[in-house]
């Protein structure tokens, strides 16, 4: 099969709570991208939806598909090929796009091709900045993951550096939680960190100097110590010193990753990569070292299904599809397990 | 039974004691605040039983599982669930059913559909770095292994300790 600027690529994303559909032609042309919170999931369904669970998946899977085909402006027959993630994530809102995919796929008689939902997060950055100079160093941070890659072209990467116990993300949902400032934590503590001063507590950087490894659940521990000790302080101090911290381990660590691979960019992914600090001082910083930022919009950085068909795209054009005997792989690593079947093993 | 770590190593080797009398099958609740160090237990549960790989915190991925010497280790946490149904769906009794070891934070929130199991409750101590730990075994799974269990934890027993737990 020929893989060209035209060729498109439905993609279809179910790992964890979104549901989400897109048609992506060529790798970075994005014609449509649809997320389950953005369509009106009540008056199509007449009931709450909840976030973990494979029956809202189920639910959601092909009017999202649907609405994705529809936006695009194309007939389900333009679709060429069809992307779906296949790990990592929880097996049983995998299987929902899996199946969903491989049905699309083969009643179409278009090739499959299983993504890593890690490796596709490296592609978001791409779909809006297709000519990033490589390499780049990508600091892949959301609520599951604090990774640290280096990337030497598209689909060639390592892993650097990872998180050790808990993901910076879920470090701001705790902390938001337990300060009690609202939900989502991570835009909560930002607005409350606007609000107060980063420098009022000293909270400590963990591994600051050790390796690009990450740690952050001695903070979360420091931070709930300090506030237990102290009950009169500022919501707004504990909010911005904690972010603070925070900010400046994920940029000190990117840097010095930058700098040890000799990399032209650094790259942003992962929802805390919608942190207000984290994207300026990732700018300054990198900037002011000699690094090309690439700072991909909020909607690229989240889960959405563009960054799995632009994945999709490249492994389609470099690696050729993937069998429609590949299960869903709950625990992929981003370095580890083949994202082949047996029918897609490269020639 | 009630015990006392003084620090995280000693919360690490009391989690080792519990390891060992661990069978195939069995379900170990982790209770206690943020930050008390439901995650500290877990990697030391995890660690005496032979997992290598870093034991990071399963939050937002809900259910991580590890290779060790004799079982796969499930690590759950339903931090992030809201209702019954919701924890129903992880399916995490077939993991033990499967023989697996399954260890679930803040589990207490689903006692009552989580069936027979050790519940390892940490809490926050007087010190910064001190920890209180209590367990207790629910079901009649743990009946044999109790006693042992209390006597192989003696030497962590908090010193104002009801000894009638015993």
């Amino acid at each position: 099969m020929h893989i060209d600027n035209s060729t498109v690529v439905l993609g279809i994303e179910s790992s964890c709570d979104e549901t989400a559909a897109a048609i992506v032609m060529g790798g970075n042309d994005v014609l449509s991208s649809v997320v389950s919170s953005q369509i009106d999931i009540h008056a199509k369904f007449g009931g709450v939806v909840p976030e973990v669970a494979s029956r809202a998946h189920l639910e959601l899977i092909q009017p999202v598909i649907n609405e994705a085909i529809q936006l695009a402006g194309i007939g389900a027959e333009r679709v060429n090929a069809v992307a779906t993630t296949i790990g990592p994530g929880l097996i049983g809102a995998l299987l929902v796009g899996v199946s969903a995919g491989k049905a699309m796929a083969y009643g179409l008689d278009v090739p499959f091709i299983g993504v890593n939902h890690l490796e596709a997060h490296l592609y978001a950055a791409l779909l809006e900045e297709p000519q990033l100079p490589f390499p780049a160093v990508v600091l892949l941070v959301s609520g599951g993951n604090t990774l640290l890659i280096h990337m030497t072209a598209p689909g060639e990467y390592s892993l650097l550096g990872a998180t050790i116990d808990d993901a910076a993300g879920e470090a701001f949902d705790k902390i938001a939680r337990f300060l009690d400032i609202g939900y989502p934590g991570g835009p909560a503590i930002d607005a409350a960190a606007q609000k107060g001063d980063p420098k009022s507590i000293e909270f400590p950087r963990a591994m600051l100097h050790d390796g690009l490894d990450f740690s952050f659940s001695g903070l979360k521990t420091s931070v709930i110590n300090y506030v237990r000790k102290n009950p009169g302080v500022s919501s707004n101090d504990v909010a911005a010193s904690f972010q603070y911290a925070v900010v400046d381990v994920l940029v000190a660590k990117t840097l010095k990753a930058a700098q040890q691979v000799d990399a032209k960019s650094i790259v942003l992914g992962g929802g805390v990569a919608a942190n207000s600090l984290l994207r300026s001082e990732m700018q300054r910083v990198g900037n002011g070292a000699g690094f090309h930022v690439a700072l991909p919009s909020k909607a690229m950085c989240t889960d959405n299904a563009a960054m799995i068909a632009s994945a999709g795209w490249y492994r389609l054009r470099d690696h050729g599809p993937s069998g429609l005997d590949i299960g869903a792989i709950p625990h992929l690593s981003l370095t580890g397990s083949t994202v082949r079947g047996n029918r897609g093993e490269r020639k | 039974m009630n015990l006392f770590a003084s620090s995280p190593i000693v919360t690490r080797e009391i989690a080792a004691v519990v390891a060992s009398y661990l069978r195939l099958g069995d379900t170990v609740v982790l209770a206690g605040e943020m930050g008390a160090g439901k995650t500290q237990l877990a990697q030391g549960i995890c660690t005496a039983l032979g997992v290598t790989d870093p034991v990071t915190s399963p939050t937002f991925n809900l259910v991580h599982s590890y290779a060790g010497n004799d079982a796969t280790v499930y690590h759950a946490d339903l931090y992030r669930l809201k209702n019954t149904d919701e924890i129903a769906d992880l399916a995490l009794e077939e993991f033990s059913q499967q023989g697996g070891i399954v260890l679930i934070e803040w589990g207490d929130v689903g006692d009552d559909i989580i069936g027979e199991h050790l519940e390892i409750r940490i809490s926050l101590g007087e010190e910064d770095e001190a920890r209180d730990i209590e367990i207790r075994a629910v079901g009649k799974r743990w009946e044999l292994r109790w006693p042992r269990l209390v006597s192989a934890t003696k030497s962590f027993a908090s010193v104002d300790a009801e000894w009638d737990d015993l």
